[in-house]
């Protein structure tokens, strides 16, 4: 017997692995993550108490944990739109922070609008910008068949250069002209600042339109001939055009409306958060980043997306809110590190099924 | 099976259950050293999943494994490769974007860790003249046809010195000389102390090739005999459990038979790596009809049933659907038309493998009512015309939200007819239709076949199996190196001459 364990491929997948390679992903992060506390001198146990408590278990708490759930929403929306349809888009995070452009541009110059064409107005110039600029990458890869990982990934860079130079750069039309010392944006006028519900607790309008955005994707993809054709697309690409379909300008598509999505994440932002185009913030936040974990984590699906939005939302939350002394500041990092790692790790096992040397299968279900 | 100083390899009491089914019940399997032992059985009698086991793909939930006497369990494939035992796989496994010569040296470990392509190509090339199997060790694997991917397999396992061979429907993609070539190469195998397992479930060729049979029918071993002493009339029973007499099919010609359905006129086409696959073609069908296409494999067949399905530009010339032309390269234009097309590669292709039975059924009409109302898929109407081909075309599937990779090979071929047909079609592309299906499957696309021709449909039938073009088609045409070097009526055709124009022997008058 040459290893005492082995991989065997899967005929089918079972549905409850949908949950519970997710579940079990997080659980395994948070043991990995206990070893590190341990080993680092720290009491596991109370670590993780005080995360909970700080993320989740008190209307207090879960509104920070609301507001640090809406832009990964959005972003992880991006991610799971083109993942699905076999395009790999690293670039939520400059499609996010060009959706923040464009919405900060409308609700500057749209003062004077009653509030809610402006608020329309900026949901869609956020998603032009967002979109506009993904749908580069899009054409690119239809057009030249380049390599949209890299891509996207450049565009990145473009993008926060792009920020820091109408912030810091030049005397652009989002920068402060007040702003003396530290340059910053120009705020939005007061009528185009995104409302927040009272229902109990506070829930922001950004965060509403994201579950009903994970509502409009899943029709989509489920429903409708567009969602049907990205899915012969992803599934069988010689079968795709076979029938006819038409691939190139798909993917063109596709990535202008994962852009569109991770656009609105932007606008909502500027709208409901920050109120300016903060240059430095964004792209210290890394949105588009940790979108990618949430997209991975929630195995594409749209709804699945928004509850990891909130779960890594309230991880990002308690770390803010902990941090200090006694807390590693890194930890929070480090955990969402871990559950990427084992989400790869669980996909595998969607797949294969682990099988001891001489025993019956066993499922990771066991 | 008793013991047998020659036995190479012995499987007892093998068992493999998968959800819901038992692929192996209890298989008893002995092949002795220098012999060529086929294994056959019908699509989902257990013979991939005794041969995965075999190779170290599967683990067996009971039973032993001996080779050379000596009691052996695989944790991979691997291991089995270094066990000398080699499989060529019926579904290829090579990387697209690699050369013959690197598909050939992947996962090989007696390769340095410095791969000189040359020297691999030069072996490669003496490799593969040897055994007859051409192929250019340079060509990248996309660029070939799925006759030359073949030997590509064989070519590896040639490569690795594997004392047990197991070849999986190997000669599925090929012609007949092709198939001579290969049990010639077989036999010489053997001569040299090899053992071949040949998985088949065509009669003619395990009787031709094989010493000894072993037949699988539902997961259990029915039966092994000496070739020598039985019948393929026998072992189809065995195989079925039931008498199974294929004849040339006699029909009446169609009324409007004197109508030409589709017309090819002095068509050329490029294939994928630019060269000319088609040379001013020019041929047609008329309704009612069934023109069978015969060639080796990779003489512009695929090329051909692309052009006509729109799948392909034509590069010159026109295609006319009752006199009328449609326009070259669009596949929307020529379903329209009135085009179905079934293509060799049905899965991956044809259907859409990881989509339901029902998504399948609707992968050319969804665009169109009822299928859809304003972009939006009718779930409904979609469902329920699944249900009614289902039991139509007597698919055997759970239920219609079943992937049909999960289906087996008949009735994936079951639901690519049955939307084929289900769009009334005028005429029907059918590249080889029947290959790799067992006897009843077989049977059953060929009877639909003809149905459809009785009905009015003409029917291009490009196939490799000779026996089926004779007995299936009115008339047949020869494809030489892209272009048609003969056109005989099927009730005079005879094997020989055929065969002959086949391998670009024209005589005098073929064209």
């Amino acid at each position: 017997m040459k290893s005492p364990v082995r991989l065997e491929r899967r005929l089918t997948q079972p549905k409850s692995l949908n949950w519970l390679v997710p579940v079990l992903s997080v659980v395994g992060a948070l043991v990995i993550g206990a070893i590190v506390l341990m080993l680092t001198g720290k009491n596991p146990i109370s670590t993780y108490h005080r995360i909970l408590t700080t993320a989740f278990t008190s209307f207090d708490s879960l509104e920070g944990t609301l507001r640090s759930a809406t832009p990964l929403a959005f972003t992880g929306l991006c991610a799971a739109i083109t993942f699905r349809s076999g395009i790999i888009n690293i670039g939520g995070e400059g499609q996010f922070f060009m959706g923040a452009v464009g919405a900060s541009l409308a609700g500057i110059a749209m003062g004077g609008q009653p509030k809610t064409i402006i608020i329309i107005g900026m949901i869609l110039t956020g998603m032009v910008f967002g979109g506009g600029y993904a749908a580069i990458a899009g054409g690119l890869k239809a057009k030249f068949n380049t390599n949209e990982i890299i891509i996207t990934l450049m565009m990145n860079y473009i993008a926060g250069i792009i920020l820091d130079y109408l912030i810091f750069d030049s005397n652009s039309y989002w920068r402060d002209p007040k702003s003396f010392g530290f340059p910053s944006g120009k705020p939005i006028v007061d009528a185009a600042r995104w409302p927040i519900f009272h229902l109990g607790m506070d829930i922001p309008f950004g965060f509403v339109l994201a579950i009903g955005v994970g509502a409009v994707l899943w029709f989509m993809y489920s429903r409708t001939r567009f969602g049907f054709e990205m899915g012969v697309i992803s599934d069988a690409p010689a079968a795709a055009r076979y029938v006819g379909i038409r691939t190139r300008w798909k993917i063109v598509v596709v990535m202008g409306l994962a852009g569109a999505v991770a656009g609105i994440g932007g606008a909502s932002d500027v709208g409901n958060f920050r109120h300016i185009l903060d240059a430095k913030g964004l792209q210290l936040a890394g949105y588009g980043y940790t979108g990618i974990v949430v997209a991975a984590l929630a195995r594409y699906n749209p709804f699945g997306a928004i509850f990891v939005a909130v779960l890594i939302g309230g991880l990002t939350n308690a770390g803010y809110a902990l941090q200090g002394p006694d807390f590693p500041s890194g930890l929070v990092g480090t955990l969402q590190g871990l559950i990427l790692f084992t989400a790869v790790a669980g996909e595998v096992l969607t797949r294969y099924r682990i099988r001891r040397a001489g025993h019956e299968a066993m499922a990771v279900t066991a | 099976m008793n013991s047998n100083e020659t036995v190479a390899v012995r499987m007892t009491g093998i068992v493999k259950r998968f959800p819901g089914v038992v692929a192996n019940d209890g298989v008893e399997f002995g092949a002795r050293l220098g012999e060529v032992h086929a294994l056959l059985g019908e699509n989902g009698a257990g013979k991939s999943t005794l041969s995965n086991v075999l190779t170290g793909l599967y683990r067996p939930d009971e039973g032993h494994m001996f080779l050379d006497g000596h009691e052996v369990s695989f944790g991979s494939p691997r291991d089995a490769l270094n066990a000398g035992i080699g499989m060529v796989h019926q579904h290829f496994r090579l990387v697209n974007s690699f050369s013959v010569a690197e598909n050939v040296v992947l996962g090989d470990q007696t390769t340095s860790t410095f791969l000189n392509t040359n020297s691999v190509a030069d072996t490669v090339a003496g490799l593969s003249q040897r055994y007859s199997l051409a192929v250019d060790p340079r060509a990248k694997i996309w660029q070939l046809s799925v006759g030359e991917q073949q030997r590509v397999e064989i070519l590896k396992v040639l490569y690795r010195g594997a004392k047990i061979l197991i070849l999986d429907e190997p000669t599925a993609v090929l012609t007949p000389q092709e198939s001579e070539a290969l049990f010639v190469t077989l036999r010489a195998m053997v001569a040299e102390g090899r053992t071949v397992i040949f998985i088949s479930h065509k009669l003619d060729e395990v009787m031709a090739v094989s010493d000894r049979v072993t037949v699988l029918r539902g997961g259990k071993t029915v039966g092994t005999v000496d070739t020598a002493s039985t019948t393929a009339r026998d072992l189809a029973r065995l195989m079925v459990g039931r008498e199974v007499v294929f004849n040339r099919v006699e029909r009446a010609a169609h009324p409007d038979a004197h109508k030409t359905v589709l017309h090819v006129s002095s068509v050329s086409a490029t294939d994928d790596r630019g060269n000319q696959a088609l040379h001013e073609i020019s041929f047609s069908v008329n309704a009612g009809e069934i023109v069978g296409i015969a060639g080796v494999s990779g003489n512009g067949q695929r090329e051909l049933a692309e052009v006509i399905g729109g799948m392909r530009h034509a590069t010159a010339g026109t295609i006319l659907i009752e006199g009328e032309a449609v326009k070259s390269g669009s596949v929307r234009q020529s379903i329209a038309a009135g085009i179905a097309h079934v293509p060799e590669d049905r899965l991956h292709t044809g259907l859409a493998p990881s989509h339901s039975v029902e998504d399948n059924l609707i992968l050319k009409s969804y665009r169109h009512r009822p299928m859809s109302k304003w972009s939006v898929l009718m779930r409904k109407t979609i469902k329920s015309n699944a249900d009614t081909m289902v039991e139509r075309y007597d698919v055997k599937t759970p239920d219609t939200a079943t992937p049909v990779r999960l289906l087996s090979g008949g009735n994936v071929q079951k639901v690519l007819l049955a939307r084929e047909f289900s769009a009334s079609p005028k005429l029907l592309v059918a590249a080889s239709p029947t290959r790799g299906l067992d006897v009843g499957a077989i049977e059953n696309v060929r009877i639909r076949l003809v149905e459809a021709a009785d009905k009015g449909v003409g029917i291009l039938l490009i196939s490799e199996d000779l026996e089926e073009l004779m007995s299936m088609s009115d008339r047949i045409l020869v494809m030489y190196e892209g272009r048609i070097v003969g056109n005989v009526s099927a009730a005079e055709a005879d094997r020989e001459s055929i065969g002959l124009l086949m391998g670009g022997v024209t005589t005098a008058g073929a064209q």
